[in-house]
């Protein structure tokens, strides 16, 4: 057999695969908020920094492939395994306690489904633009002018998405879950590929545990601060005003209902 | 009558050993594979044997009753394995040993194997490391010892309190070693339940299938029997409560011969009895007795009050007043014995009267709690489970209780018994303990039949066998032998009584410790005969077994096995009876130093020790079948033959 | 004191099974849970009905043997303790207690509350052990183990092969058990040479025999009698990463010299 079938046939190997491809999501989330906390900064900032990954086309579609190869090796593994995992019990007991397992251990599965259908919601939301999905407008009309080109303004297109109240919900329970998600997964995730003894498993637990808290504090603060038009507020006000001006047709209805303005 | 040959090899002592693994006959490689061995039983000495004998090259198949063979009862032994490695440099040698353990059983074992057992202890240790076994060690890697049971020297190797498992896991993982490369091929949940003897030889067993009821029957050029123990014939005792004596009683039924069966050993530090409903006692490893102390109030008065109001002054630590050199360490007999008579003297603790302290409040204070906690943790927790009591804080509550059967099956030198081609190994044999066993000598010679002697003698007999020419399954022996078992099966379920099967063992075991216990009287063990006897009728009047013969049915095994039970407690009451002296663990009234004898006033023996009488008492009792169970067995001697060893009084002042 | 029992009753594998309320008579409080099932089976029995098929057998906590799902926890509330060393004090007067059999698809029930855990022999024979053959051992003390090391080994071996972590595991998973045995062998100097074949044997025969995978819940080591750590998991799952990473051995091509 070869290392991949070796791999994929034993229920050891696809946990190493859960294992290896969550970690590898992790190091991304860790960096995408590194991207993300600029928002905090002057509109310049991360539309630099968004204009920069545009501006590498190799880089920015190897890592989005790379990053959905993951999130596709996680949910195949995670539904082979959990198959199995039903199949071992074909009878359930009729009084069935935790007996030391934390609640997030055993939903783990729903928690992940609910978050992949997030992640395409937020691929559809800011990645696509799908004006459909975002209750404002059509976000590829928001431009800038930076160095001299015009370039998408991300930072307009932050504050005005989050703004949207159901939207900055759906953005807040999204983080609730993957911090319950990697409550559990982050430690596990060494379990499962081997790093853990009596002497590191504390270590690893309280890593664990600052990093999903970091992840969640640093991934909620950002639509908190624009729902709560702490961040970027006038920016996106002028932005309107500019836009209307320069236009000379009927403000966008960014205010609108959503979805009108597509058609 | 037969004549039972001990088949002693010649020669010096040390040497005889080494001199019949040379005269005995081996047999080519190519007509091992020839050779199918039937063992019977799984635990240290099954599981060991079938293992070695499958590396040797033999066809071997392995039956267990139960559902793996890790379950056997060697799993429960916990104090550890003894063996003459003088690791500690505290004197021991194999003749020390040898010494200790034929005096610990009383002179009553046979010189030559005890001998043997002692020699071959030191392979035991070696072979169990290189399995893994992972015994305590010293902070430089080696092998810890502790002193056990009735020994002066540190000769004791353990696994904190689970030594019997971790050996017998060893045991078994050689054996899934040969299961895996075909060498062995096991069967679980497979009852031995009668033996095949053809033309005099033992060349088969049938054997039910306890989860679906088939009978079925094997052949092979030799049967070898690692049964276990016959404890349970107390009903109450520390053994499983599956562990039982068919396999050996059928294979009695057939002609082997039962050797002493009366001698069996009481452990002194038990869980005392708590209640009608109770099916086990539970046993506290003897090694609480190196730093625990036992004692009484010395005024029956004082047995009420909590032990912590009785003055130091008021109390009898009664092991270390009789007997100053071994204290608290004296052998498992004697300990037990006093225990008894201190309770009889209405000096008993707790609610029944019939417990002594076992105390470590000094041990606590010597070595702090932690150090005790570190020891004895675990029996500790157990202690605390079973009572609900703080062994830390007041002293535990022990009382003997049935623990180990000395007597068994009889075997020769080569552990062949009087059927050609009947092996017989472990406690199952009437062994190498005499009548009495130290402690941590269980594990050792289960091992040291299994791996070392079995596999060395068993070509002497093979060889005087036809390869390939074993007899096959539709001989006659083999039909009778399934109706037999079908007949009993049909017998039982086809009763039509009003009592269960388990209020007779019940009533048995009552009987057996009553009459056959720990002090037996010729008025008593007439009577217990004669009791046993009726309970036997009983029995076959008024059994009710429920449910089928094709399906699991625990009731129907145990009822079996209950009524082989109530067989062998009338021939233990009338071995006890044949037995006019006392011994080890056979202690009859009527034989024990009085005040008067001159040992006693020699200050080498108390009053009220058990006096031996080896002018006539010196030879190993064989019973034979007498062909029905009403009728009287048959007693064939063989008398033991000391060659080095002068049979002495057996003193632990 | 008496208690109510809501026990699973069912013949055989191929008869459907129910739960069935059976009363106890009154019950000792020292009584063990055990001792409580034999004397109603001596009633059942007294009354002509089948008695509750139960596996025991040291009653000591050792043999592994017992098992039952006590009020949905294996081995009965307390930790640390199997069946057989529970005690009736546990329970209050008028309890309803409801015992089920360990379910597992590779733990095929037999009658009533007995399963069929062989599949953990099975695993054994897959690399279980170390190969030397009796009389080929070194002494005992050529090769020092370091006390940490014996120690360590020990907490793994001391596993009983009960199957309660089977039981408790939401996915049934046998990594608990596998990881114990893997464990003990590996640590010791002497299972060395077969370390990694032998995690790569006994890991793939526990997928073979339908264990489902571990999800780190936990559940094994909270109701483990033993009290067996997932730090061995994660041992094992070490050995095994290493034995897919290594491949085969090499196969060897021309025999022994003639």
């Amino acid at each position: 057999m070869n290392i991949v079938d070796r791999i994929w046939k034993s229920s050891l190997g696809k946990k190493y695969l859960m294992g290896l491809t969550g970690a590898a999501l992790v190091v991304f989330l860790i960096g995408h908020l590194a991207g993300n906390l600029q928002v905090f900064g002057p509109p310049e900032l991360i539309n630099g920094y968004a204009y920069f990954l545009k501006s590498k086309p190799g880089l920015l579609w190897g890592a989005r492939l790379g990053l959905l190869a993951c999130v596709g090796l996680h949910i195949v593994s995670a539904i082979t395994l959990a198959q199995l995992n039903s199949a071992a019990r074909p009878q359930a007991y009729a009084t069935n306690g935790a007996h030391g397992a934390s609640t997030a251990s055993k939903y783990m599965l729903p928690m992940g489904s609910i978050i992949a259908a997030f992640i395409v919601y937020h691929l559809a939301h800011f990645t696509a633009a799908l004006p459909a999905v975002n209750g404002v407008g059509d976000f590829t009309k928001l431009t800038t002018t930076l160095h001299g080109e015009t370039v998408p303004d991300v930072y307009a297109m932050m504050v005005l998405g989050l703004q949207v109240p159901w939207v900055c919900l759906i953005y807040l329970v999204a983080q609730g879950l993957l911090f319950m998600h990697l409550g559990h997964g982050l430690s596990s995730m060494f379990q499962s590929l081997g790093f853990r003894d009596h002497v590191w498993w504390p270590r690893i637990r309280l890593f664990a545990q600052v990093t999903s808290i970091a992840l969640l504090v640093g991934y909620s603060v950002i639509p908190i601060a624009i729902y709560l038009r702490v961040v970027g507020n006038d920016y996106v006000e002028k932005k309107k005003y500019a836009l209307k001006a320069a236009t000379k047709k009927p403000a966008p209805a960014f205010v609108t209902v959503p979805g009108k303005e597509a058609k | 009558m037969v004549t039972l040959s001990s088949n002693i090899p010649s020669g010096p002592l040390a040497s005889k050993w080494e001199k019949h693994k040379f005269a005995t006959t081996l047999i080519n490689p190519a007509n091992k594979r020839k050779y199918k061995i039937l063992v019977v039983g799984a635990g240290l000495a099954g599981s060991s044997a079938s293992a070695t004998l499958a590396e040797l090259g033999f066809e071997v198949h392995n039956f267990v009753f139960h559902d793996s063979p890790r379950r056997a009862h060697s799993v429960a032994a916990q104090g550890g394995i003894n063996a003459a490695k003088n690791y500690q440099n505290d004197g021991d040698s194999v003749h020390r040993l040898f010494y200790d353990t034929i005096k610990g059983g009383d002179f009553r074992a046979r010189e030559a194997n005890v001998y043997r057992l002692a020699e071959v202890s030191l392979n035991i240790i070696d072979q169990c490391a290189a399995q893994g076994v992972p015994f305590a060690r010293e902070y430089g890697g080696l092998l810890d010892n502790r002193s056990f049971g009735g020994a002066q020297v540190s000769r004791t190797f353990y696994a904190r309190g689970q030594t019997g498992q971790q050996l017998l896991l060893g045991a078994y993982s050689a054996l899934n070693r040969n299961i895996a490369n075909g060498g062995v091929k096991s069967f679980t949940h497979s009852e031995m339940l009668d033996l095949v003897v053809v033309d005099g030889h033992a060349k088969g067993i049938v054997v039910r299938n306890l989860q679906t009821g088939e009978i079925t029957r094997h052949n092979g050029d030799a049967v070898v029997l690692a049964t276990g123990g016959y404890g349970n014939v107390y009903n109450l005792s520390t053994y499983a409560r599956g562990a039982n004596v068919t396999a050996s009683w059928r294979a009695y039924k057939r002609g082997a011969c039962f050797g002493n069966p009366c001698y069996t050993q009481i452990h002194p530090t038990c869980i005392p009895v708590s209640g009608d409903y109770q099916a086990k006692l539970t046993l506290m490893s003897e090694s609480l007795r190196n730093d625990g102390r036992v004692w009484v109030p010395k005024r029956k008065e004082d047995r009420a009050k909590r032990p912590a109001d009785i003055a130091e002054g008021e109390r009898d630590y009664y092991l270390e007043r009789m007997y100053s050199a071994f204290g608290n360490l004296a052998p498992r007999d004697v300990a037990s014995r006093a225990a008894k008579t201190v309770c009889d003297e209405g000096r008993g603790v707790g609610e029944t009267g019939l417990g002594v302290y076992l105390d470590f409040s000094a041990a606590i204070q010597r070595l702090g709690e932690g150090k005790v906690r570190e020891r004895y943790g675990n029996l500790f927790a157990m202690y605390h489970e079973i009572t609900n009591e703080n062994a830390y804080q007041t002293p535990m509550r022990i009382y003997p209780a049935v623990h180990y059967t000395m007597g068994g099956l009889w075997v020769d030198y080569n552990l062949m018994s009087n059927i050609p081609g009947l092996f017989v190994l472990g406690e199952a044999n009437f062994s190498d303990h005499g009548a009495n066993r130290l402690g941590a000598s269980a594990l050792m010679q289960g091992l040291s039949d299994g791996y070392f002697v079995l596999p060395a003698t068993i070509s002497g007999y093979l060889a005087s066998q036809n390869p390939g020419k074993r007899p096959a399954t539709d001989n006659d022996a083999f039909k009778e032998a399934e109706e037999n078992v079908q007949a009993i099966t049909k017998r039982l379920l086809g009763n039509k009584g009003k009592r269960t099967p388990y209020s007779f063992h019940m009533e048995l075991g009552k009987l057996v410790w009553e009459h056959c216990g720990m002090a037996r009287t010729a008025a008593g063990l007439t009577q217990g005969i004669k009791a046993i006897s009726a309970l036997r009728e009983a029995y076959w009047k008024e059994v009710n077994v429920l449910g089928e013969s094709n399906d699991w049915n625990q009731s129907l095994e145990r009822a079996g096995r209950i009524a082989d039970f109530i067989e062998l407690g009338e021939l233990m009451c009338r071995d006890a009876l044949m037995r006019e002296e006392s011994c080890g663990g056979h202690f009859r009234e009527e034989y024990q130093y009085t005040p008067e004898d001159p040992e006693t006033k020699a200050g080498l023996v108390n009053p009220g020790d058990v006096k031996r009488r080896d002018d006539q008492f010196a030879f190993v009792a064989g019973w034979e079948y007498g062909g029905a169970p009403d009728k009287a067995p048959v007693l064939n001697k063989e008398p033991l033959v000391y060659e080095e060893v002068h049979m002495s009084t057996r003193s632990y002042k | 004191m008496k208690v109510t029992l809501k026990v699973w009753r069912q013949k055989n594998r191929s008869t459907p099974g129910a739960f069935k309320t059976h009363e106890t008579p009154e019950l000792n409080v020292n009584m063990s849970f055990l001792e409580m099932l034999d004397v109603v089976n001596e009633q059942l029995a007294n009354r002509g009905e089948e008695p509750i098929a139960f596996d025991h057998d040291c009653r000591e906590g050792i043999c592994g043997t017992c098992s039952l799902v006590i009020d949905g926890k294996p081995h009965g509330p307390h930790k640390g303790i199997t069946t057989c060393q529970t005690y009736m004090r546990t329970f209050n007067d008028g309890d309803e207690i409801v015992i089920e059999p360990f379910r597992a698809k590779a733990f095929p029930l037999i009658k009533d509350l007995v399963v069929d855990r062989k599949a953990f022999d099975r695993i054994q024979h897959a690399g279980g052990y170390i190969t030397v053959r009796t009389g080929a051992a070194p002494d005992a003390n050529s090769v020092p183990v370091p006390k940490q090391t014996a120690d360590f080994a020990m907490d793994a071996a001391q596993c009983i092969g009960c199957g309660a972590c089977v039981a408790a595991c939401k996915n049934a998973s046998a990594m608990l058990f596998v990881a114990a045995k893997i464990s003990h062998l590996g640590l010791m100097p002497q299972g060395q040479p077969e370390r990694y074949r032998r995690a790569k044997g006994m890991v793939d025969q526990m997928d073979k025999e339908g264990f489902g995978a571990c999800t780190v819940t936990g559940s094994c080591e909270a109701v483990c009698p033993k009290e067996i750590s997932l730090d061995f998991i994660a041992r094992m799952n070490r050995d095994y990463g290493v034995a897919l990473l290594k491949g085969d051995a090499k196969a060897v091509k021309s025999g022994g010299a003639g």
